[in-house]
């Protein structure tokens, strides 16, 4: 039987009714206080850890990030920017970037391999790579540039929530290790409820835009960000300001599909019936004879 | 034996089934990643890993086999004046019909729209395709241009599906065709009666 916590919520490329007899569990969350973040990698290191993945070291390219991006190797990456929110006044935002475990996540939407994306009852988002037949419509399907293709399998990997660790009530192991408290894991409605403490103390010391990251238009994500600028999401290293699966992915996806199958078992039929009544077309007796 | 006219060289018939199991392969993989009620499918090529590895690559042989294929019919299948008389008697030969029709040549306006869609749904299919590549050309292009190639490549794939179902089963409906395909001559009866601008020319040339 599978852990309570791992009841699944929704699976790729089914159409019929996941297991859902148990009824809705809590919701999780990760919440990441960029405010409070030192950007010293011990997440990134931690994940590499629990999960067994050792990537390429890396080179300098003249900023403090390493690897250059995510990878399959690499599911969470800080990502450094020296921004000037204001004349005169430079800061340094640090943002750990990584699978942001959408409600309505685009990746399962798009994927075509029964199983190889399931969503569960509390909000994880996670990879079943046996499944997966490394066709990439996943990255295709997700808002946030997120699933990396393996060089080596042609699997698709990333960010777990440490799906294996939450399911024995454990956190996430980047929550674990991080020294600063920056990133903490509970229900969702904690998480929101202690993101607003956070919020207030920032704007009482003056960052009058701070607010929370859990963005709508892919239905909340099960990761979230404390933003000192909430009102400009893009200066931390291009995180969307309104994600949201893209309309061609949801045209692609959408009814279209069941819509074109069934036209295509129509045309079968009608071939089939046209010809039990209208009958063969054939070209008359005497005019083969006429030949002859 | 009635007498009997040529249709198509060997060399044609050859590259004509050829193209058709390259096709029944790739409608087979494709459907399979189209919608979860195709998933099935995908075991006919060894598993959804498998089709998803081999479909591009027999598209590939597809697209070349075909246009080669085409360039040979190309100028037989410019939509004529007589064409556009003879379609508005289809009503009548779908209920077969087909006293006093004009005179069509080598092919009929409805195999003439056929050739064209599919020109036009394999060349989409083709650059789409590249683009959906993985893993090899998929990371070369923007996030922007997978998506609309997705969405592009799943249309043109339904399209020309759509058109071999009709284009089967109209082999298949006018009896006589097939042998056309098969052993390349079809009977002048035949020939006069579905094509008889085309059957005079012929008769010319003899
Ligand atoms: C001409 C060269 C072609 C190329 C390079 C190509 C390539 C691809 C690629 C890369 C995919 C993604 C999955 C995979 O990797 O297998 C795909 C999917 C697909 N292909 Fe093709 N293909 C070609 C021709 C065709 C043809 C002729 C058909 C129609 C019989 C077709 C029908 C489909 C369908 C229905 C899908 C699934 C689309 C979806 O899930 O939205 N393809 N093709
Ligand atoms: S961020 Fe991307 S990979 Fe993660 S759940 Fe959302 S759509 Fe899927
Ligand atoms: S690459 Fe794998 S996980 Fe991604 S859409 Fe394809 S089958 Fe699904």
């Amino acid at each position: 039987m599978a852990l309570q916590s791992l009841d699944i919520k929704a699976r790729s490329a089914t159409t019929t009714p996941s297991p859902s007899a148990r009824g809705e569990a809590v919701k999780v969350a990760k919440l990441i206080d960029i405010s409070k973040c030192i950007g010293c990698k011990a997440c990134q290191v931690a994940c590499m850890e629990w999960n067994d993945l050792r990537d390429e070291v890396g080179d300098n390219f003249g900023v403090y990030d390493n690897p250059r991006d995510l990878t399959d190797q690499s599911w969470t990456l800080m990502r450094f920017s020296e921004v000037e929110v204001q004349a005169g006044k430079l800061e340094w935002l640090i943002r750990k970037d990584g699978c942001m475990h959408c409600a309505d996540p685009g990746c399962l939407k798009a994927c075509p391999s029964p199983g190889a994306i399931v969503q569960y009852a509390n909000g994880i988002v996670d990879f079943h790579q046996e499944n997966c037949i490394g066709c990439g419509y996943c990255i295709t399907g997700c808002p946030f540039d997120i699933p990396r293709i393996s060089k080596k399998d042609s699997k698709v990997y990333k960010c777990t929530l440490c799906s294996d660790r939450v399911a024995v009530g454990m956190a996430p192991a980047c929550v674990k290790t991080c020294p600063t408290g920056a990133i903490v894991f509970g229900s969702k409605e904690d998480m929101i409820h202690h993101a607003e403490g956070r919020i207030a103390d920032l704007k009482e010391r003056g960052y009058q835009n701070a607010g929370l990251y859990d963005p709508a238009g892919v239905g909340g994500t099960h990761v979230m960000y404390v933003l000192q600028h909430a009102d400009q999401p893009e200066i931390y290293a291009g995180l969307p300001k309104d994600p949201s699966i893209s309309p061609m992915v949801a045209l692609w996806k959408g009814i279209t599909k069941p819509l074109a199958s069934f036209g295509l078992g129509l045309a079968v039929l009608a071939g089939f019936f046209h010809y039990m009544t209208a009958g063969p077309n054939e070209v008359e007796d005497d005019e083969e004879e006429h030949t002859s | 034996m009635s007498e009997l006219v040529k249709r198509y060289t060997s060399r044609e018939r050859a590259n004509h089934w050829f193209i058709a199991i390259c096709f029944i392969l790739l409608a087979v993989s494709g459907l399979a990643l189209f919608h979860p009620a195709f998933f099935f499918l995908s075991h006919l090529l060894g598993g959804g890993t498998w089709s998803r590895i081999l479909h591009p690559f027999i598209g590939v042989v597809l697209a070349l086999a075909f246009f080669f294929f085409a360039i040979g019919m190309w100028g037989q299948n410019k939509i004529t004046a007589a064409d556009r008389e003879w379609q508005k008697r289809l009503g009548d030969i779908l209920c077969n019909k087909t006293q006093g029709l004009p005179e069509i040549g080598k092919y009929n306006i409805g195999q003439k729209y056929l050739f064209w869609t599919l020109v036009l749904s394999i060349a989409l299919l083709l650059v789409s395709g590249i683009a959906i590549w993985q893993p090899w050309f998929t990371p070369a292009f923007p996030i922007g241009i997978v998506r609309a190639a997705a969405l592009l490549h799943a249309v043109a794939g339904f399209v020309a599906i759509l058109a071999i179902i009709i284009h089967i089963y109209s082999a298949i409906w006018v009896k006589g065709s097939i042998r056309g395909m098969t052993r390349g001559t079809v009977s002048a009866a035949w020939a006069r009666h579905h094509h008889p601008g085309w059957y005079n020319d012929v008769k010319k040339r003899n």
